[in-house]
Protein backbone atom coordinates (compact mmCIF):
# COMPACT_ATOMS: atom_id res chain seq x y z
CA UNK A 1 0.00 0.00 0.00
CA UNK A 2 2.91 2.67 1.28
CA UNK A 3 4.93 1.93 -2.32
CA UNK A 4 1.00 2.12 -4.42
CA UNK A 5 0.79 6.00 -2.30
CA UNK A 6 4.20 6.30 -2.91
CA UNK A 7 4.56 5.97 -6.52
CA UNK A 8 1.16 7.76 -6.85
CA UNK A 9 2.77 10.61 -5.20
CA UNK A 10 5.78 11.03 -6.89
CA UNK A 11 3.85 10.25 -10.07
CA UNK A 12 1.82 13.34 -9.19
CA UNK A 13 4.91 15.52 -8.83
CA UNK A 14 6.19 14.56 -12.02
CA UNK A 15 2.60 15.53 -13.54
CA UNK A 16 3.11 18.84 -11.68
CA UNK A 17 5.92 19.69 -13.49
CA UNK A 18 4.85 18.89 -16.96
CA UNK A 19 1.37 20.45 -16.33
CA UNK A 20 3.62 23.65 -15.30
CA UNK A 21 5.61 23.54 -18.96
CA UNK A 22 2.34 22.26 -20.27
CA UNK A 23 -0.54 25.01 -19.26
CA UNK A 24 1.95 28.06 -20.81
CA UNK A 25 2.54 25.65 -24.38
CA UNK A 26 -1.24 24.75 -24.47
CA UNK A 27 -2.63 28.46 -24.42
CA UNK A 28 0.03 29.76 -26.34
CA UNK A 29 -0.79 27.57 -29.09
CA UNK A 30 -4.74 27.46 -28.68
CA UNK A 31 -4.86 31.50 -28.56
CA UNK A 32 -1.70 32.74 -31.41
CA UNK A 33 -1.21 29.19 -33.00
CA UNK A 34 2.11 29.03 -32.40
CA UNK A 35 4.05 25.80 -31.78
CA UNK A 36 6.62 26.90 -29.49
CA UNK A 37 9.64 24.54 -29.45
CA UNK A 38 11.52 27.57 -27.53
CA UNK A 39 9.21 27.01 -24.62
CA UNK A 40 11.93 24.80 -22.75
CA UNK A 41 14.40 27.61 -22.75
CA UNK A 42 11.90 29.51 -20.24
CA UNK A 43 12.32 26.72 -18.25
CA UNK A 44 16.15 26.47 -18.40
CA UNK A 45 15.95 30.10 -17.85
CA UNK A 46 13.93 30.20 -14.54
CA UNK A 47 16.08 27.06 -13.50
CA UNK A 48 19.31 28.74 -14.13
CA UNK A 49 18.22 32.52 -12.85
CA UNK A 50 16.91 30.95 -9.62
CA UNK A 51 20.47 28.86 -9.52
CA UNK A 52 22.20 31.68 -10.11
CA UNK A 53 20.36 34.00 -7.65
CA UNK A 54 20.89 31.84 -4.82
CA UNK A 55 24.43 32.10 -5.22
CA UNK A 56 24.71 35.55 -6.42
CA UNK A 57 21.91 38.01 -5.34
CA UNK A 58 22.40 40.05 -2.18
CA UNK A 59 18.94 38.58 -0.28
CA UNK A 60 18.85 35.47 -1.95
CA UNK A 61 20.05 31.95 -0.80
CA UNK A 62 19.16 28.39 -0.02
CA UNK A 63 17.01 28.80 2.42
CA UNK A 64 13.67 30.21 3.86
CA UNK A 65 13.13 33.76 2.35
CA UNK A 66 16.44 33.67 0.35
CA UNK A 67 15.45 30.51 -1.56
CA UNK A 68 11.87 32.11 -2.08
CA UNK A 69 13.41 35.52 -3.28
CA UNK A 70 15.87 33.56 -5.86
CA UNK A 71 13.04 31.76 -7.18
CA UNK A 72 11.71 34.84 -7.74
CA UNK A 73 14.28 35.77 -9.50
CA UNK A 74 14.57 32.96 -11.73
CA UNK A 75 10.62 33.23 -12.78
CA UNK A 76 10.79 37.13 -13.48
CA UNK A 77 13.70 36.31 -15.69
CA UNK A 78 11.59 33.45 -17.42
CA UNK A 79 8.88 35.72 -17.56
CA UNK A 80 11.26 38.47 -19.45
CA UNK A 81 12.42 36.17 -22.00
CA UNK A 82 9.58 34.70 -23.29
CA UNK A 83 7.80 38.27 -23.20
CA UNK A 84 10.96 39.54 -25.29
CA UNK A 85 10.80 36.54 -27.53
CA UNK A 86 7.07 37.25 -28.36
CA UNK A 87 7.45 40.61 -29.01
CA UNK A 88 11.17 40.73 -31.14
CA UNK A 89 10.49 36.85 -32.72
CA UNK A 90 7.45 35.62 -32.87
CA UNK A 91 5.61 38.76 -33.78
CA UNK A 92 6.44 39.71 -37.14
CA UNK A 93 5.67 35.94 -37.65
CA UNK A 94 2.23 35.54 -36.88
CA UNK A 95 0.60 33.44 -39.51
CA UNK A 96 3.73 31.70 -40.76
CA UNK A 97 3.89 28.62 -39.30
CA UNK A 98 6.94 27.18 -41.18
CA UNK A 99 9.39 30.46 -40.12
CA UNK A 100 7.45 30.20 -36.64
CA UNK A 101 8.99 26.66 -35.90
CA UNK A 102 12.51 27.32 -37.79
CA UNK A 103 12.44 30.42 -35.23
CA UNK A 104 11.76 28.46 -32.07
CA UNK A 105 13.47 25.40 -32.73
CA UNK A 106 16.42 27.51 -33.48
CA UNK A 107 16.13 29.35 -30.61
CA UNK A 108 15.91 26.39 -28.39
CA UNK A 109 19.23 24.88 -29.91
CA UNK A 110 20.76 27.98 -29.59
CA UNK A 111 19.82 29.04 -26.03
CA UNK A 112 20.65 25.42 -24.36
CA UNK A 113 24.80 26.24 -26.03
CA UNK A 114 24.17 29.34 -24.33
CA UNK A 115 23.37 27.82 -21.19
CA UNK A 116 26.39 25.32 -21.93
CA UNK A 117 28.86 28.10 -22.89
CA UNK A 118 27.76 30.20 -19.97
CA UNK A 119 28.14 27.44 -17.06
CA UNK A 120 29.34 24.25 -18.79
CA UNK A 121 27.29 21.40 -19.96
CA UNK A 122 27.86 19.22 -16.93
CA UNK A 123 24.62 19.04 -13.71
CA UNK A 124 25.32 21.23 -11.24
CA UNK A 125 24.07 20.64 -7.47
CA UNK A 126 20.51 22.97 -7.04
CA UNK A 127 20.88 24.91 -4.05
CA UNK A 128 17.34 23.92 -2.28
CA UNK A 129 15.94 24.31 1.72
CA UNK A 130 16.49 21.78 3.91
CA UNK A 131 13.58 20.76 4.33
CA UNK A 132 12.95 20.25 0.73
CA UNK A 133 15.76 17.20 0.84
CA UNK A 134 13.79 15.26 3.80
CA UNK A 135 10.62 13.06 3.60
CA UNK A 136 6.84 13.32 4.81
CA UNK A 137 5.34 9.95 5.63
CA UNK A 138 1.59 9.97 4.13
CA UNK A 139 -0.09 6.86 4.77
CA UNK A 140 2.96 4.54 5.35
CA UNK A 141 4.46 6.33 2.48
CA UNK A 142 7.81 8.26 2.98
CA UNK A 143 7.05 10.90 0.23
CA UNK A 144 10.11 13.47 -0.59
CA UNK A 145 8.81 16.97 0.03
CA UNK A 146 10.48 18.28 -3.28
CA UNK A 147 7.29 16.48 -4.90
CA UNK A 148 4.86 17.85 -2.64
CA UNK A 149 6.61 21.25 -3.18
CA UNK A 150 5.76 20.75 -7.39
CA UNK A 151 1.87 19.33 -6.53
CA UNK A 152 1.29 22.50 -3.96
CA UNK A 153 2.83 24.50 -6.61
CA UNK A 154 1.26 23.14 -9.70
CA UNK A 155 -3.03 23.40 -8.07
CA UNK A 156 -1.81 27.09 -6.94
CA UNK A 157 -0.77 27.46 -10.69
CA UNK A 158 -4.10 25.77 -12.16
CA UNK A 159 -6.06 27.58 -10.06
CA UNK A 160 -4.29 30.79 -10.34
CA UNK A 161 -4.94 30.46 -14.15
CA UNK A 162 -8.08 29.60 -14.45
CA UNK A 163 -9.40 32.39 -11.81
CA UNK A 164 -7.62 34.68 -14.53
CA UNK A 165 -9.13 33.34 -17.38
CA UNK A 166 -12.93 33.12 -15.48
CA UNK A 167 -12.77 36.63 -13.94
CA UNK A 168 -10.52 39.26 -15.73
CA UNK A 169 -10.92 40.71 -18.83
CA UNK A 170 -8.18 39.67 -20.06
CA UNK A 171 -8.96 35.75 -19.19
CA UNK A 172 -12.13 36.65 -21.52
CA UNK A 173 -10.15 37.97 -24.38
CA UNK A 174 -8.01 35.13 -24.21
CA UNK A 175 -11.01 32.38 -24.12
CA UNK A 176 -12.83 33.97 -26.51
CA UNK A 177 -8.99 34.52 -28.95
CA UNK A 178 -9.06 30.46 -28.50
CA UNK A 179 -12.49 29.95 -30.22
CA UNK A 180 -12.57 32.63 -32.74
CA UNK A 181 -9.43 35.19 -32.85
CA UNK A 182 -10.76 36.86 -35.49
CA UNK A 183 -13.80 37.70 -34.34
CA UNK A 184 -11.58 39.05 -31.14
CA UNK A 185 -9.93 41.46 -33.53
CA UNK A 186 -13.58 42.42 -35.61
CA UNK A 187 -15.39 43.55 -32.24
CA UNK A 188 -12.36 46.34 -31.94
CA UNK A 189 -9.75 44.30 -29.82
CA UNK A 190 -6.06 44.27 -30.14
CA UNK A 191 -5.64 40.56 -29.81
CA UNK A 192 -1.97 40.86 -30.00
CA UNK A 193 -1.62 42.05 -26.78
CA UNK A 194 -3.56 38.88 -25.24
CA UNK A 195 -0.40 37.03 -27.10
CA UNK A 196 2.41 38.65 -24.88
CA UNK A 197 0.40 37.97 -22.14
CA UNK A 198 0.30 34.23 -23.01
CA UNK A 199 3.24 33.90 -23.74
CA UNK A 200 4.26 36.12 -20.11
CA UNK A 201 1.84 33.63 -18.27
CA UNK A 202 3.50 30.21 -20.04
CA UNK A 203 6.94 31.74 -19.25
CA UNK A 204 6.43 32.43 -15.54
CA UNK A 205 4.65 28.82 -15.34
CA UNK A 206 7.79 26.95 -17.39
CA UNK A 207 10.22 28.91 -15.10
CA UNK A 208 8.48 28.46 -11.99
CA UNK A 209 8.83 24.82 -13.28
CA UNK A 210 12.60 24.98 -14.13
CA UNK A 211 12.85 26.02 -10.29
CA UNK A 212 11.48 23.57 -8.59
CA UNK A 213 12.11 21.02 -11.00
CA UNK A 214 15.98 22.12 -9.70
CA UNK A 215 14.44 21.25 -6.01
CA UNK A 216 12.96 18.13 -7.37
CA UNK A 217 15.93 16.32 -9.38
CA UNK A 218 18.36 18.28 -6.96
CA UNK A 219 20.67 19.23 -9.78
CA UNK A 220 20.20 21.71 -13.31
CA UNK A 221 22.05 21.04 -16.41
CA UNK A 222 21.32 23.31 -19.81
CA UNK A 223 19.32 19.56 -21.32
CA UNK A 224 16.84 19.93 -18.88
CA UNK A 225 14.18 22.02 -20.39
CA UNK A 226 14.09 20.54 -23.96
CA UNK A 227 14.14 17.33 -22.23
CA UNK A 228 10.48 17.82 -20.21
CA UNK A 229 9.22 19.98 -23.58
CA UNK A 230 9.04 16.33 -24.97
CA UNK A 231 6.08 15.24 -22.65
CA UNK A 232 4.65 18.64 -22.35
CA UNK A 233 4.16 18.52 -25.63
CA UNK A 234 2.45 14.99 -25.43
CA UNK A 235 -0.09 16.13 -22.33
CA UNK A 236 -0.98 19.19 -24.30
CA UNK A 237 -1.69 17.06 -27.27
CA UNK A 238 -3.73 14.65 -24.78
CA UNK A 239 -5.14 17.39 -23.31
CA UNK A 240 -6.27 19.25 -26.28
CA UNK A 241 -4.56 22.43 -27.47
CA UNK A 242 -5.96 25.55 -25.38
CA UNK A 243 -7.60 23.79 -22.78
CA UNK A 244 -5.64 24.51 -19.16
CA UNK A 245 -7.75 21.75 -17.13
CA UNK A 246 -7.39 19.56 -20.53
CA UNK A 247 -3.39 19.88 -19.83
CA UNK A 248 -3.96 19.05 -16.29
CA UNK A 249 -5.55 16.15 -16.13
CA UNK A 250 -3.15 14.93 -19.21
CA UNK A 251 -0.38 15.81 -16.90
CA UNK A 252 -1.59 13.65 -14.21
CA UNK A 253 -2.63 10.84 -16.73
CA UNK A 254 1.17 10.56 -18.19
CA UNK A 255 2.95 11.26 -14.58
CA UNK A 256 1.32 8.50 -13.15
CA UNK A 257 1.51 5.81 -16.04
CA UNK A 258 5.33 6.97 -16.17
CA UNK A 259 5.72 6.12 -12.96
CA UNK A 260 3.39 3.01 -12.41
CA UNK A 261 4.87 1.25 -15.69
CA UNK A 262 8.70 2.19 -14.79
CA UNK A 263 8.18 0.91 -11.65
CA UNK A 264 6.29 -2.07 -12.10
CA UNK A 265 7.42 -3.34 -15.67
CA UNK A 266 10.96 -2.26 -16.90
CA UNK A 267 12.91 1.14 -16.52
CA UNK A 268 11.87 3.25 -19.85
CA UNK A 269 8.74 0.86 -20.66
CA UNK A 270 6.66 3.96 -19.32
CA UNK A 271 7.73 6.51 -21.66
CA UNK A 272 6.75 4.03 -24.21
CA UNK A 273 3.50 3.82 -22.91
CA UNK A 274 2.97 7.32 -22.30
CA UNK A 275 3.70 7.58 -26.65
CA UNK A 276 1.68 4.88 -27.01
CA UNK A 277 -1.02 6.69 -25.02
CA UNK A 278 -0.63 10.19 -27.28
CA UNK A 279 -1.40 7.81 -30.33
CA UNK A 280 -4.29 6.03 -28.82
CA UNK A 281 -5.47 9.45 -28.37
CA UNK A 282 -5.24 10.94 -32.04
CA UNK A 283 -6.78 8.23 -33.02
CA UNK A 284 -10.00 8.00 -31.04
CA UNK A 285 -10.47 11.47 -29.97
CA UNK A 286 -7.46 13.74 -32.11
CA UNK A 287 -8.73 17.01 -30.45
CA UNK A 288 -8.02 15.97 -27.02
CA UNK A 289 -9.54 15.49 -23.68
CA UNK A 290 -10.75 18.82 -23.64
CA UNK A 291 -10.76 19.89 -27.56
CA UNK A 292 -9.94 23.33 -28.43
CA UNK A 293 -11.29 25.45 -25.39
CA UNK A 294 -9.40 28.11 -22.90
CA UNK A 295 -11.55 26.18 -20.37
CA UNK A 296 -12.19 28.65 -17.40
CA UNK B 1 -24.71 64.03 -50.08
CA UNK B 2 -21.22 62.55 -49.42
CA UNK B 3 -21.10 58.80 -48.98
CA UNK B 4 -20.15 57.25 -45.62
CA UNK B 5 -17.39 54.56 -47.50
CA UNK B 6 -16.42 55.27 -50.93
CA UNK B 7 -14.70 51.97 -52.75
CA UNK B 8 -12.53 52.49 -55.33
CA UNK B 9 -10.07 49.90 -57.92
CA UNK B 10 -10.76 47.49 -55.02
CA UNK B 11 -8.90 44.33 -55.88
CA UNK B 12 -8.23 41.22 -53.84
CA UNK B 13 -5.98 38.26 -54.33
CA UNK B 14 -6.10 35.24 -52.38
CA UNK B 15 -3.84 31.90 -53.19
CA UNK B 16 -3.91 33.20 -56.70
CA UNK B 17 -7.10 33.73 -57.16
CA UNK B 18 -8.14 37.04 -57.83
CA UNK B 19 -11.45 37.36 -56.73
CA UNK B 20 -12.23 41.17 -56.74
CA UNK B 21 -11.09 42.93 -59.72
CA UNK B 22 -11.40 46.73 -59.68
CA UNK B 23 -14.19 46.87 -57.40
CA UNK B 24 -15.74 50.56 -56.95
CA UNK B 25 -18.87 51.43 -55.63
CA UNK B 26 -19.78 54.07 -52.68
CA UNK B 27 -22.30 53.60 -49.50
CA UNK B 28 -24.42 56.13 -48.81
CA UNK B 29 -24.61 57.98 -45.10
CA UNK B 30 -27.70 57.07 -44.27
CA UNK B 31 -30.30 54.09 -45.06
CA UNK B 32 -29.60 50.34 -46.24
CA UNK B 33 -27.12 49.68 -49.38
CA UNK B 34 -27.31 46.08 -50.52
CA UNK B 35 -24.73 44.42 -51.95
CA UNK B 36 -25.63 41.42 -54.15
CA UNK B 37 -24.26 38.67 -56.36
CA UNK B 38 -24.16 34.91 -57.22
CA UNK B 39 -22.71 32.56 -54.63
CA UNK B 40 -18.92 33.23 -55.08
CA UNK B 41 -18.60 36.47 -56.73
CA UNK B 42 -16.90 38.56 -54.19
CA UNK B 43 -19.63 39.46 -51.78
CA UNK B 44 -17.68 38.08 -48.62
CA UNK B 45 -14.52 39.11 -49.53
CA UNK B 46 -15.56 42.68 -50.11
CA UNK B 47 -17.02 43.41 -46.54
CA UNK B 48 -13.59 41.19 -45.17
CA UNK B 49 -11.54 43.53 -47.34
CA UNK B 50 -13.14 46.73 -46.06
CA UNK B 51 -12.37 45.83 -42.12
CA UNK B 52 -9.24 44.40 -43.21
CA UNK B 53 -9.55 40.96 -42.50
CA UNK B 54 -8.09 39.70 -45.86
CA UNK B 55 -6.05 36.93 -44.84
CA UNK B 56 -2.00 37.85 -44.33
CA UNK B 57 -1.47 35.80 -47.44
CA UNK B 58 -4.17 38.20 -49.85
CA UNK B 59 -2.68 41.12 -51.64
CA UNK B 60 -5.35 43.94 -51.36
CA UNK B 61 -5.09 47.11 -53.87
CA UNK B 62 -7.23 49.81 -54.06
CA UNK B 63 -8.68 52.34 -52.48
CA UNK B 64 -11.38 52.52 -49.36
CA UNK B 65 -12.31 55.40 -47.40
CA UNK B 66 -14.55 55.64 -44.73
CA UNK B 67 -15.22 59.63 -44.47
CA UNK B 68 -12.11 61.08 -45.22
CA UNK B 69 -10.35 58.40 -43.64
CA UNK B 70 -8.45 55.98 -45.68
CA UNK B 71 -8.94 52.24 -43.80
CA UNK B 72 -6.99 49.74 -46.83
CA UNK B 73 -3.73 48.38 -44.22
CA UNK B 74 -5.04 49.48 -41.08
CA UNK B 75 -5.48 46.93 -38.16
CA UNK B 76 -8.81 45.41 -37.79
CA UNK B 77 -9.39 46.10 -34.06
CA UNK B 78 -8.47 49.81 -34.80
CA UNK B 79 -10.73 50.26 -37.64
CA UNK B 80 -13.78 48.49 -35.24
CA UNK B 81 -13.08 50.97 -32.79
CA UNK B 82 -13.23 54.21 -35.68
CA UNK B 83 -17.14 53.49 -35.57
CA UNK B 84 -17.15 50.67 -38.41
CA UNK B 85 -19.39 47.66 -37.07
CA UNK B 86 -18.94 43.91 -38.51
CA UNK B 87 -21.40 41.41 -38.65
CA UNK B 88 -19.95 38.44 -40.13
CA UNK B 89 -21.72 35.65 -42.16
CA UNK B 90 -22.48 32.31 -40.00
CA UNK B 91 -22.87 34.67 -36.69
CA UNK B 92 -19.18 33.74 -35.03
CA UNK B 93 -20.30 34.03 -31.68
CA UNK B 94 -17.95 32.69 -29.02
CA UNK B 95 -19.75 29.28 -28.52
CA UNK B 96 -18.39 28.51 -25.15
CA UNK B 97 -18.92 31.76 -23.93
CA UNK B 98 -22.33 32.53 -22.04
CA UNK B 99 -24.66 35.30 -23.45
CA UNK B 100 -23.42 37.89 -21.34
CA UNK B 101 -19.63 36.91 -22.03
CA UNK B 102 -20.27 37.57 -25.77
CA UNK B 103 -21.58 40.90 -24.90
CA UNK B 104 -18.95 41.77 -22.36
CA UNK B 105 -16.38 41.23 -24.81
CA UNK B 106 -17.69 44.16 -26.68
CA UNK B 107 -17.45 46.71 -24.23
CA UNK B 108 -14.68 49.08 -24.96
CA UNK B 109 -13.12 51.43 -22.52
CA UNK B 110 -13.74 54.71 -21.82
CA UNK B 111 -17.96 54.48 -23.32
CA UNK B 112 -20.23 53.03 -21.82
CA UNK B 113 -21.81 50.07 -23.44
CA UNK B 114 -25.53 50.71 -24.75
CA UNK B 115 -26.88 47.70 -23.45
CA UNK B 116 -30.59 49.02 -22.78
CA UNK B 117 -30.49 49.83 -26.62
CA UNK B 118 -29.55 45.99 -26.94
CA UNK B 119 -32.32 44.65 -24.52
CA UNK B 120 -34.62 46.74 -25.89
CA UNK B 121 -34.39 45.17 -29.42
CA UNK B 122 -33.12 41.81 -27.98
CA UNK B 123 -35.17 41.21 -24.55
CA UNK B 124 -34.26 37.49 -25.65
CA UNK B 125 -30.69 38.38 -24.69
CA UNK B 126 -31.27 39.80 -21.08
CA UNK B 127 -33.17 36.67 -20.22
CA UNK B 128 -30.24 34.31 -21.69
CA UNK B 129 -27.51 35.97 -20.02
CA UNK B 130 -26.19 32.85 -18.48
CA UNK B 131 -26.82 30.43 -21.31
CA UNK B 132 -23.81 29.50 -23.57
CA UNK B 133 -24.04 31.22 -26.89
CA UNK B 134 -23.12 27.96 -28.40
CA UNK B 135 -26.31 26.58 -27.15
CA UNK B 136 -28.71 29.54 -28.36
CA UNK B 137 -30.51 28.82 -31.63
CA UNK B 138 -29.64 30.26 -35.16
CA UNK B 139 -31.82 33.21 -34.60
CA UNK B 140 -30.61 33.76 -31.28
CA UNK B 141 -27.41 33.36 -32.36
CA UNK B 142 -27.71 35.86 -34.91
CA UNK B 143 -29.56 38.50 -32.47
CA UNK B 144 -26.59 38.08 -30.03
CA UNK B 145 -24.03 38.50 -33.06
CA UNK B 146 -25.76 41.89 -33.99
CA UNK B 147 -26.49 43.34 -30.27
CA UNK B 148 -22.72 42.43 -29.69
CA UNK B 149 -22.20 45.50 -32.27
CA UNK B 150 -24.77 47.43 -31.39
CA UNK B 151 -23.44 48.40 -27.75
CA UNK B 152 -20.93 50.46 -28.96
CA UNK B 153 -21.63 53.80 -31.59
CA UNK B 154 -20.96 53.05 -35.38
CA UNK B 155 -20.73 55.12 -37.94
CA UNK B 156 -21.13 52.50 -40.10
CA UNK B 157 -22.67 48.40 -39.92
CA UNK B 158 -21.19 45.74 -42.04
CA UNK B 159 -23.63 42.95 -41.68
CA UNK B 160 -23.09 40.20 -44.16
CA UNK B 161 -25.77 37.77 -44.69
CA UNK B 162 -27.91 38.10 -41.39
CA UNK B 163 -30.41 36.06 -42.60
CA UNK B 164 -29.15 33.00 -43.89
CA UNK B 165 -30.17 29.24 -42.39
CA UNK B 166 -32.76 30.71 -40.60
CA UNK B 167 -36.22 29.91 -39.89
CA UNK B 168 -39.12 32.74 -41.98
CA UNK B 169 -40.10 33.76 -38.34
CA UNK B 170 -37.02 35.05 -38.02
CA UNK B 171 -35.58 36.11 -40.68
CA UNK B 172 -38.75 38.71 -40.00
CA UNK B 173 -37.38 39.40 -37.03
CA UNK B 174 -33.76 40.28 -38.11
CA UNK B 175 -35.48 42.52 -40.60
CA UNK B 176 -37.34 44.49 -38.51
CA UNK B 177 -34.52 44.83 -36.34
CA UNK B 178 -32.16 45.89 -39.07
CA UNK B 179 -34.64 48.34 -40.22
CA UNK B 180 -34.60 50.48 -37.33
CA UNK B 181 -31.02 49.85 -37.00
CA UNK B 182 -30.60 51.63 -40.17
CA UNK B 183 -32.77 54.64 -38.79
CA UNK B 184 -29.81 55.77 -36.91
CA UNK B 185 -26.62 54.10 -39.03
CA UNK B 186 -26.19 53.24 -42.51
CA UNK B 187 -25.56 49.66 -43.20
CA UNK B 188 -23.96 47.64 -45.62
CA UNK B 189 -25.50 44.70 -46.64
CA UNK B 190 -24.89 41.20 -47.98
CA UNK B 191 -27.86 39.78 -48.13
CA UNK B 192 -29.42 36.66 -50.91
CA UNK B 193 -33.08 36.97 -49.51
CA UNK B 194 -34.92 39.22 -51.98
CA UNK B 195 -37.91 39.96 -49.53
CA UNK B 196 -35.51 41.37 -46.91
CA UNK B 197 -33.83 43.37 -49.75
CA UNK B 198 -36.73 44.64 -50.89
CA UNK B 199 -37.65 45.88 -47.42
CA UNK B 200 -34.56 46.97 -46.48
CA UNK B 201 -32.33 48.37 -49.35
CA UNK B 202 -32.79 51.60 -50.83
CA UNK B 203 -28.89 51.46 -53.10
CA UNK B 204 -27.86 48.12 -54.78
CA UNK B 205 -24.67 47.45 -56.08
CA UNK B 206 -24.23 43.60 -57.95
CA UNK B 207 -21.11 42.00 -58.07
CA UNK B 208 -20.94 39.42 -61.01
CA UNK B 209 -17.23 38.09 -61.49
CA UNK B 210 -15.56 40.03 -58.96
CA UNK B 211 -16.77 43.34 -61.01
CA UNK B 212 -19.87 45.47 -60.43
CA UNK B 213 -22.13 44.72 -62.66
CA UNK B 214 -24.71 47.28 -61.75
CA UNK B 215 -25.11 50.21 -59.35
CA UNK B 216 -28.61 52.09 -58.65
CA UNK B 217 -31.86 51.89 -56.67
CA UNK B 218 -32.30 48.63 -55.33
CA UNK B 219 -36.38 48.92 -56.09
CA UNK B 220 -35.97 49.70 -59.60
CA UNK B 221 -33.79 46.49 -60.00
CA UNK B 222 -35.94 44.11 -57.94
CA UNK B 223 -38.42 45.41 -60.94
CA UNK B 224 -36.61 44.33 -64.05
CA UNK B 225 -37.47 40.56 -64.17
CA UNK B 226 -34.61 40.29 -66.96
CA UNK B 227 -31.68 42.34 -65.24
CA UNK B 228 -32.86 40.60 -61.94
CA UNK B 229 -32.35 37.01 -63.91
CA UNK B 230 -29.39 38.07 -65.61
CA UNK B 231 -27.43 39.22 -62.28
CA UNK B 232 -28.96 37.53 -59.69
CA UNK B 233 -29.74 33.94 -61.77
CA UNK B 234 -33.20 34.44 -60.02
CA UNK B 235 -36.41 35.92 -61.29
CA UNK B 236 -37.98 38.37 -59.55
CA UNK B 237 -41.92 38.70 -60.55
CA UNK B 238 -42.99 37.87 -57.15
CA UNK B 239 -40.55 40.13 -55.39
CA UNK B 240 -41.52 43.13 -57.61
CA UNK B 241 -45.13 42.89 -56.75
CA UNK B 242 -45.82 45.50 -54.09
CA UNK B 243 -48.46 42.80 -52.59
CA UNK B 244 -45.02 40.99 -51.84
CA UNK B 245 -43.90 43.77 -48.80
CA UNK B 246 -46.28 42.31 -46.69
CA UNK B 247 -45.83 38.93 -47.24
CA UNK B 248 -41.87 38.94 -45.91
CA UNK B 249 -43.71 37.34 -42.49
CA UNK B 250 -44.88 34.51 -44.99
CA UNK B 251 -42.99 31.31 -44.83
CA UNK B 252 -43.59 30.60 -48.55
CA UNK B 253 -42.04 34.10 -49.70
CA UNK B 254 -39.28 34.21 -47.41
CA UNK B 255 -38.56 30.81 -49.42
CA UNK B 256 -39.09 31.29 -52.63
CA UNK B 257 -37.02 34.45 -52.80
CA UNK B 258 -34.27 32.86 -51.09
CA UNK B 259 -31.45 32.89 -54.39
Amino acid sequence: MGTVILLALTGLGLAALYFLVASGLSLVFGLADVLNFAHGLFLGVGAYGTWWAAGNLPGAGPDGFGFVFAVAFGVAAGTLVAILVELVLIRPLYSRTIEQVLVTVGLSLAGVALLQATWGADARPFPRPDWTRQVTGIFGAQVPNGGLLLIIAAVLVLGAILAFLRWTRYGLVIRAGVENREMVTALGIDVRKAFTLVFAIGGAAAALAGALGGVYFGTVSPGQGGSLLIFAFIVVVIGGMGSVVGSAYAAVVVGLVQQFVNYYGTSGLGDICVVGLLAVVLLLRPQGIAGKVATA
Amino acid sequence: MEPILSVEELSVRISGLHILQGVSFTVAPTGVTVLLGRNGVGKTTTLRAIVGLTPPAGEVRGTIRMGAQSLLARPTHRLVRGGLGYVPEDRCVFAGLTVAENLRLAERRGTTPAYDKVFALFPELDRRGRQRAGSLSGGQQQMLAIGRVLLNDNRLLLVDEPTKGLAPKVVTEVAEVLERVAESVPVLLVEQNLAVVRRLARDAVVLAAGKVAWTGDAHELLLETALTKSLLGVGSAEAATPSARSELASPAVAREDQL
